[in-house]
Order: C-alpha cells, then sequence, then structure tokens
C-alpha cells in the first residue's frame, strides 16, 4: 500500500499504486465488454416474441402442474426402485474401477510418471463428460435400459472419486509410509499398512458423497432412455401431462432430500 | 558388523549431504550421532537401510554389499535393521498390536498380512514385547490414542519384532518431554544390551548422548569431525561440531528437550552465559 | 478368555468394526441380499447388445481419427454458444448468488429472508440442469436464453449455498472489531466480510465456471443451445467421428479452464 507525497508535500495514502488502479479498472473494462458481447450473441439467437410471452407460458404451465394427479404415484414406484438402484450399483461400480485408478495417479504411489498420465487422462475424460453423454452413447450401444444407466453413472463417477481420492493419497503423511517400507515389507503390503489406512475415511467419504450426487443424476437419466424415474417424466412431458410431471418432481425432491441427509449423517459419523 | 566407507551422498539439486563417510560399528555398540539440523545426520541413517539412495560409496551389514540390493534382497536386508522414528511413525488409525505386527511384514506373504493371519509364535513374541515396553494391555488401542512416550514403546516394539542385528534410530526424543525422554533412551540402552544390538541413535540433545552412549560421532556438514568415547567431548570439540558457543553452561542445553527449536535454547545458554 | 490372554498364547485377529456379532452378520445379509435384488432389476436384451458391440467399437476407433471437418461449422456454433452461455450464465449467476448467499447465512440474516433463500437454494440444488432447462424451454421457447437462465439458476443454488456456509463460519472478532469502530451494516459488510470470503469466492466463481460449460454441453439435447444439440444428433445418427471430435473439444476445454482455474486461485490467495 503505497505513501506517496503530493506537491505541498504532505504524504497521502491510498490502497494501490496507479499502475495497479489502471491495470484494474482496464481488466474490469475487458470482462464487461467480454460480458456484453456474449450477451449479445445470445440475444441474436433468441426469438424475443416468446420471451415477452415467458410470463404467461409459466403462469399456464403451473396452472397445468396443479393439482397433482397423486394417484399417479402409484406407478411411481418401480421406476423409483429402479433409479435407486441405477445410482447405488452406478457408485459402487465406479468406486470400485476409481480405487486403482487414483492409486496409479497419485504423485507418492504410482508405479511410473507415464502410468501416472494416463490414469489422470481417464479421470479427465470421465470428468469432463456429463453421465447425460455417456447414458446416450451407451443406449446407442447396449439399448436403452437400466445397465446403460449403470454404466453411464459408474462411468462418471470414476474421475470424481479417483481425483479426490488421489488428491487425499498425495496429502498422507509420509513417516509411517516409511516406516511401513523400513520393515522389509512388499510394495503391496506397504500400500495395505502404510498408505489405506490414512485414506480409508477419506475415501469412504468420498463414495458416500458421490452416491448422494448419483441419486440426483440417475432421477434424469431416463430422458436418453437409460432408466428409471427419468423415462416417465419423458412420458409425461411429451404426452403435456403437466399433472403428472409435478408428482414426479415431488417424488424427485422427496428422494434426493433423503439421500442427502442420509449422506451428510454418514459423512459426519465418520469424520 | 556394520561398515561404512567412502559414502558419499549427493542430492539432484547439487547439494552434498554426506562426504566421504568411514565408520565401523562393531556388534552390540551403541552409537550416538550428533550434529546440527541439516548436518546429514538422518541421510546418513537413511542411507543404511535405502531409505534414501547413497550416490557412491560402499556400505556393508556383515557380509552383504547393501548399496548393490534391489527388490527382494533388499527387502530381506532390511528386515536385519530396524529403524524407530522420531514422530514414531504409527499407522494412526491402525491399533497397537496391528501396529506391532508390522514389524514381521517382511516375513509373511501379502495375503496373510491382509487378513491379518500372523502365525503364532509372531503374536507371542509381540505380545511379549508389549509386555517388555509396559504396554500389554493397550493391544486393541488405536495408536492415535495413546501419548508420545506411549508411542515411541510401540514403536520400538514394533522395531524389534523384526528382530533385527541393528536399531537406527531417528531423533527418538525429539518430540517427548525431558523425562520420558530419558526413559525412552533407557529403554533403547536396556533392549540393546539384552539382545546385543548395534545402534546408530541420530540425536540432538548432546547430555542425553554423553549419558546413554558408548560411543559419540559428530557430523557437520556432512563431513566426521568427530568420533570417540562421550568422555572425551569438551567445549572445544562441541564448538568444532555446532560453531562457536558458551559450552561451559551446557546443563541448560542439554535439559532443553525442544530439538525442533534450537533457536531459543541456545538464546538462554546465551543469556545465563552472560549472567555467570 | 481376555484378548491379552490370548495374544500372549499367539492367537489373535483384528477386532471388528461392528463388534455385535448379529448386528454384524445381520448386516452383511442385508448388503447381499439388496444387492441380488438390485441385480435381478438389469434385464440385458442380449441380442440387442450384440448388436451395439460393433457400434462400441465403432466409437472406441473413432477417438483415434476424429472428424472435425464435415460438420465443422455446427460445431463452431455450438461451441461458441456453449461459451457464451457460460461466461453470461456464470456472471449472472454468482452476481443474484451473493445476496442470496448473504440472506442464507444464519448469523447475518432476518429468519423470514433465511427461509426464503434456503429454500430457493434447496429448490436449485435438488433438480438436475436439464429438468430446469426442460420448464425454461418451455417459457422462453427454444434457443440459448432458456439455457442461460437455467445455467444461471443452478448457479445460484450452487455458489448461494456454499457462500452462505463460508459466512457462518467466518472468524465473527474481526467482524466485531469492525462494528466496534461505529461502522454501518454497509461498511461491516465491505470492511469485515467481504475480505475474509473473497478469495474463495473467487475460486468457487472458476470451478462453477468450468461445471456451467460442462453442463452447457447436455442441455442442448432438450433444445436449450449450445453443443449438446450437434452431440446428440451426431449420436443419434451413429457419426461417432463427429461426436468423438465433439467430446475431445469438451475435454479440452475443460482442461483449459482447469489450469487457469487454478492459476487464478493462486493469484488471488
Amino acid at each position: 500500500m503505497p505513501v506517496s507525497t503530493t506537491t505541498q508535500g504532505t504524504p497521502i495514502w491510498r490502497l494501490r499504486t496507479t499502475r495497479a488502479q489502471w491495470l484494474q479498472y482496464l481488466g474490469w473494462l475487458t470482462g464487461a465488454c467480454l460480458f456484453l458481447l456474449c450477451w449479445k450473441v445470445i440475444s441474436d439467437n433468441t426469438m424475443w416474441v416468446f420471451v415477452e410471452d415467458a410470463g404467461r407460458q409459466g403462469s399456464d404451465l403451473i396452472s397445468r402442474m396443479l393439482p397433482p394427479e397423486w394417484s399417479y404415484a402409484q406407478r411411481l414406484w418401480k421406476p423409483m426402485w429402479d433409479t435407486l438402484n441405477i445410482a447405488t450399483l452406478g457408485t459402487l461400480l465406479g468406486i470400485a474401477m476409481a480405487f486403482p485408478v487414483a492409486f496409479l495417479a497419485a504423485r507418492n504411489t504410482t508405479p511410473h510418471p507415464l502410468v501416472r498420465s494416463a490414469a489422470l487422462v481417464i479421470i479427465v475424460a470421465s470428468r469432463s463428460i456429463n453421465s447425460l453423454i455417456w447414458a446416450m452413447l451407451l443406449v446407442t450401444i447396449l439399448g436403452p435400459g437400466v445397465l446403460a444407466g449403470i454404466i453411464a453413472i459408474a462411468l462418471r463417477s470414476i474421475g470424481f472419486v479417483g481425483k479426490l481420492l488421489y488428491e487425499a493419497i498425495e496429502e498422507i503423511h509420509p513417516t509411517p509410509v516409511e516406516a511401513i517400507s523400513a520393515t522389509g515389507a512388499g510394495r503391496l503390503q506397504v500400500m495395505n499398512y502404510g498408505v489405506l489406512p490414512q485414506v480409508m475415511p477419506a475415501f469412504a467419504g468420498i463414495s458416500v458423497y458421490r452416491w448422494d450426487i448419483n441419486i440426483r443424476e440417475s432421477t434424469v437419466l431416463g430422458l436418453v432412455g437409460a432408466g428409471g424415474i427419468g423415462l416417465q417424466l419423458n412420458a409425461a412431458i411429451n404426452s403435456l401431462a403437466w399433472n403428472q410431471v409435478s408428482v414426479i418432481f415431488v417424488m424427485i425432491f422427496a428422494t434426493v432430500l433423503v439421500s442427502e441427509w442420509i449422506s451428510a449423517r454418514v459423512r459426519h459419523a465418520i469424520i | 558388523m556394520l561398515t561404512l566407507s567412502q559414502v558419499n551422498k549427493r542430492y539432484p539439486t547439487g547439494d552434498r549431504a554426506l562426504t566421504d563417510i568411514e565408520l565401523a560399528l562393531p556388534r552390540g555398540q551403541v552409537m550416538a550421532l550428533i550434529g546440527p539440523s541439516g548436518a546429514g545426520k538422518s541421510t546418513l541413517i537413511r542411507c543404511v537401510n535405502r531409505l534414501v539412495e547413497p550416490s557412491s560409496g560402499s556400505i556393508r551389514l556383515g557380509d552383504t554389499e547393501l548399496t548393490r540390493l534391489s527388490g527382494r534382497e533388499l527387502r530381506r536386508a532390511r528386515r536385519a535393521m530396524a529403524m524407530i522414528f522420531q514422530e514414531y511413525a504409527l499407522v494412526d488409525r491402525l491399533t497397537v498390536m496391528e501396529n506391532v505386527l508390522s514389524g514381521r511384514l517382511g516375513q509373511v506373504g501379502f495375503w496373510r498380512s491382509f487378513l491379518r493371519r500372523y502365525p503364532a509364535d509372531a503374536v507371542t513374541e509381540a505380545f511379549r514385547l508389549l509386555e517388555r515396553v509396559g504396554l500389554p494391555h493397550a493391544i486393541d488401542k488405536r495408536a492415535d490414542a495413546l501419548s508420545g512416550g506411549q508411542r515411541q514403546r510401540v514403536g520400538i516394539a514394533r522395531a524389534l519384532l523384526q528382530d533385527p542385528q541393528l536399531l537406527l534410530v531417528d531423533e527418538p526424543t525429539a518430540s517427548l518431554d525431558p523425562k520420558t525422554s530419558r526413559q525412552i533412551m533407557r529403554l533403547i540402552r536396556e533392549l540393546c544390551a539384552e539382545r546385543e544390538l548395534g545402534a546408530i541413535i541420530n540425536i540432538h540433545d548432546v547430555a542425553l548422548a554423553r549419558q546413554f552412549a558408548d560411543r559419540i560421532v559428530g557430523l557437520r556438514a556432512g563431513e566426521i569431525v568427530f568420533d570417540g568415547k562421550p568422555e572425551a567431548l569438551n567445549a572445544e570439540i562441541l564448538t568444532t561440531i555446532y560453531g562457536e558457543e558458551d559450552w561451559d553452561t551446557q546443563g541448560e542445553v542439554g535439559d532443553e528437550a525442544g530439538a525442533h527449536t534450537p533457536e531459543p535454547a541456545t538464546r538462554l545458554a546465551l543469556a545465563s552465559g552472560g549472567a555467570s | 478368555m481376555s484378548r491379552q490372554a490370548l495374544a500372549r498364547q499367539g492367537m489373535w485377529r483384528r477386532q471388528p468394526m461392528i463388534q455385535d456379532p448379529k448386528l454384524r452378520w445381520g448386516l452383511a445379509l442385508g448388503a447381499l441380499v439388496y444387492l441380488l435384488l438390485a441385480l435381478s432389476t438389469i434385464d440385458v436384451n442380449w441380442a440387442r447388445v450384440a448388436e451395439g458391440a460393433s457400434r462400441g467399437l465403432n466409437f472406441l476407433t473413432a477417438f483415434a481419427q476424429p472428424d472435425f471437418v464435415s460438420r465443422r461449422g455446427d460445431i463452431i456454433d455450438g461451441i461458441l454458444e456453449s461459451l457464451t452461455m457460460t461466461l453470461t450464465s456464470t456472471v449472472i449467476g454468482v452476481a443474484l448468488a451473493i445476496p442470496v448467499g448473504l440472506g442464507g447465512a444464519r448469523n447475518i440474516a432476518p429468519w423470514p429472508i433465511y427461509y426464503l433463500c434456503r429454500s430457493i437454494i434447496t429448490v436449485s440444488r435438488t433438480f438436475q440442469e436439464i429438468i430446469i432447462a426442460i420448464l425454461f424451454v418451455v417459457m422462453f421457447g427454444f434457443g440459448p436464453l432458456a439455457g442461460m437462465i437455467t445455467l444461471a439458476f443452478a448457479t445460484i443454488g450452487f455458489m448461494a449455498k456454499l457462500l452462505a456456509e463460508d459466512i457462518e463460519d467466518l472468524d465473527w472478532r474481526q467482524v466485531e472489531a469492525i462494528r466496534a469502530t461505529g461502522a454501518s451494516w454497509w461498511q461491516t459488510m465491505n470492511h469485515a466480510i467481504q475480505p475474509q470470503v473473497m478469495p474463495r469466492l473467487i475460486g468457487l466463481s472458476m470451478y462453477r465456471l468450468d461445471i456451467n460449460f460442462r453442463e452447457s454441453a447436455v442441455i442442448g439435447i432438450v433444445g436449450a443451445g449450445g453443443i449438446g444439440a450437434t452431440l446428440n444428433t451426431s449420436i443419434s445418427r451413429y457419426e461417432y467421428d463427429t461426436s468423438a471430435a465433439i467430446l475431445l473439444i469438451i475435454i479440452a476445454i475443460v482442461l483449459l479452464c482447469e489450469y487457469s482455474s487454478s492459476h487464478v486461485r493462486r493469484w488471488t490467495q
């Protein structure tokens, strides 16, 4: 924080130097221009007639959703059960694959830098691609159904769990690992005794957290045909049965709240 | 029994950690390694069991040349050299018994160790050692539930379960209070006598080194500058090892357990030296 | 016999995590039964899988020779649209998330506002972006505007929740120190709360930018603009070489985002 002297010779204090001040203004100006440019692109691609109509459309939508057709809930138990299974089995499969990948990706446990790069590529690819895209691909390959959903969830979970887990592995205390190596233990024994106990709580926490996210994601996989309650949602929207859509929303809302509560409780218990 | 000759260690950054170390340790001798922080004490003992790779030179344990071993042979050789660490280096989330039994990892297969199915003689021996260090009641406690002194005792039991010929001890008392430090040093000393073990104890505390070691080696900037009996260690030699200081007030220096904070210890010595 | 006495005789087993054997076996059995039930819901049409297997192979080989050229126009338009949606929605979403986050922090907001903001956060977080996108497409018509509003809405829930938690955890002594000087509410915000949460807010915004980009690749499926529509078309037409090209572009942009956000975070801290 610079202090400069005015022409009268009295020192004045300012937060930043003149140069830094100007750079900051310039940064803000660039940001604002970029934002306006993007806004213009969007506005050019928008039919403003429809947007002016949005309020009416919205209230129309709400009036069609209410009251919800509660009896429809009877037919939702099976899809909900499927959704739950997609999330749970997908998480199990995902963490089973993420576990070795994380050990290969962590700087202190990887057998070779090349292996590490390969593992990091797997993690980045899996993280970058949304589970819905995985599901779209898998549906064209495996056909529609629960299996495509499970694998989509699993593929997306590898990156998430793998990244957080390998970061946890890189943060362990090195001395216990050194101590176990000094006893003459083999490589796997060092992992089992020195590394694993240190990362186990983090691993359990990450897995439960991902399970909670997967419940949310599996509710929409049906939109592209990969099973679960999303199939019903898609059918209801296509047939414009908005009072059924609202029932599905309530179901999803309740399930997600419960799973979030469970996940928070479990993580709290572990830590 | 342990012979180091011409051992050099140079880090990739170009720093010379050890220069032409010549050292021979006969069976049953307890040797204290003293020197200022960064003198290469930890590097030296880690070169012996090759947690750090020496750059050149020869290290022999009995008839085995340690520097040339690889993989399985190295692991076998490591069984004969047990190490005790500064911060105890226990695995916090394992129980005391699992920590002690991990001393046998070099001798049991992966699946046995994974399922914790250790042979009966290993378990008996582990329990006997825990009794010897005074912790038989704690077998099912988690290591992070113990106090500092207790944890170091578990560390010692783990080291002895390896049934080693040599103990490599890295700053065993650095994190302990003065009383516990003496108890731990006495325990190591007694165990070495019982089992006729050689030991290299790398230690900051000159007073403890004098009291418990048969021989003292002083290291300065990676070179051995003193090697002799504890009685031969006088103010002049301490100056060679640590640099200029008023060593006549070493009572205070010795009692100061805070090896992590040599700074205040020095200041304390200076202050009292000025007053006298 | 006690475990000590057993250990003296060389008998020692690891203590199980759950001490009560009934509970332990009960839980194991329950997990097994659930697993079997869940696995039984998977019905696989093997004929269909066999038919699709060659397509799977095609898809994998497509990654070796992605086709950026034949749909170049669509890809460029889609990516640009995704990027603009990402940027505008993040800016608008973060700007709106700040008041909601302040209102959702228990220690500075009055009760009615707290509940209102918390329910906004919950609703926004519960529903996947794509569900919200469907509703907004119905309201605002097809195109990037609906997508942008969707992403901005999702950003509000994400950012406001984390911001509110940050404010609830902040160091209250600093706030008291500023208040003790006789500062007004706005001055307190500016001098005590903003400096404490700002670095994390910037970091989280960068992270959300990254998430918004990834999501913008999906909401196009339901007509909310962005690269998703092009991707969807290419997959349903089995033009896997184009899909591979798009996926590779997405991965590259995400990597770039991550790289630059780690720089920004280091710079702000």
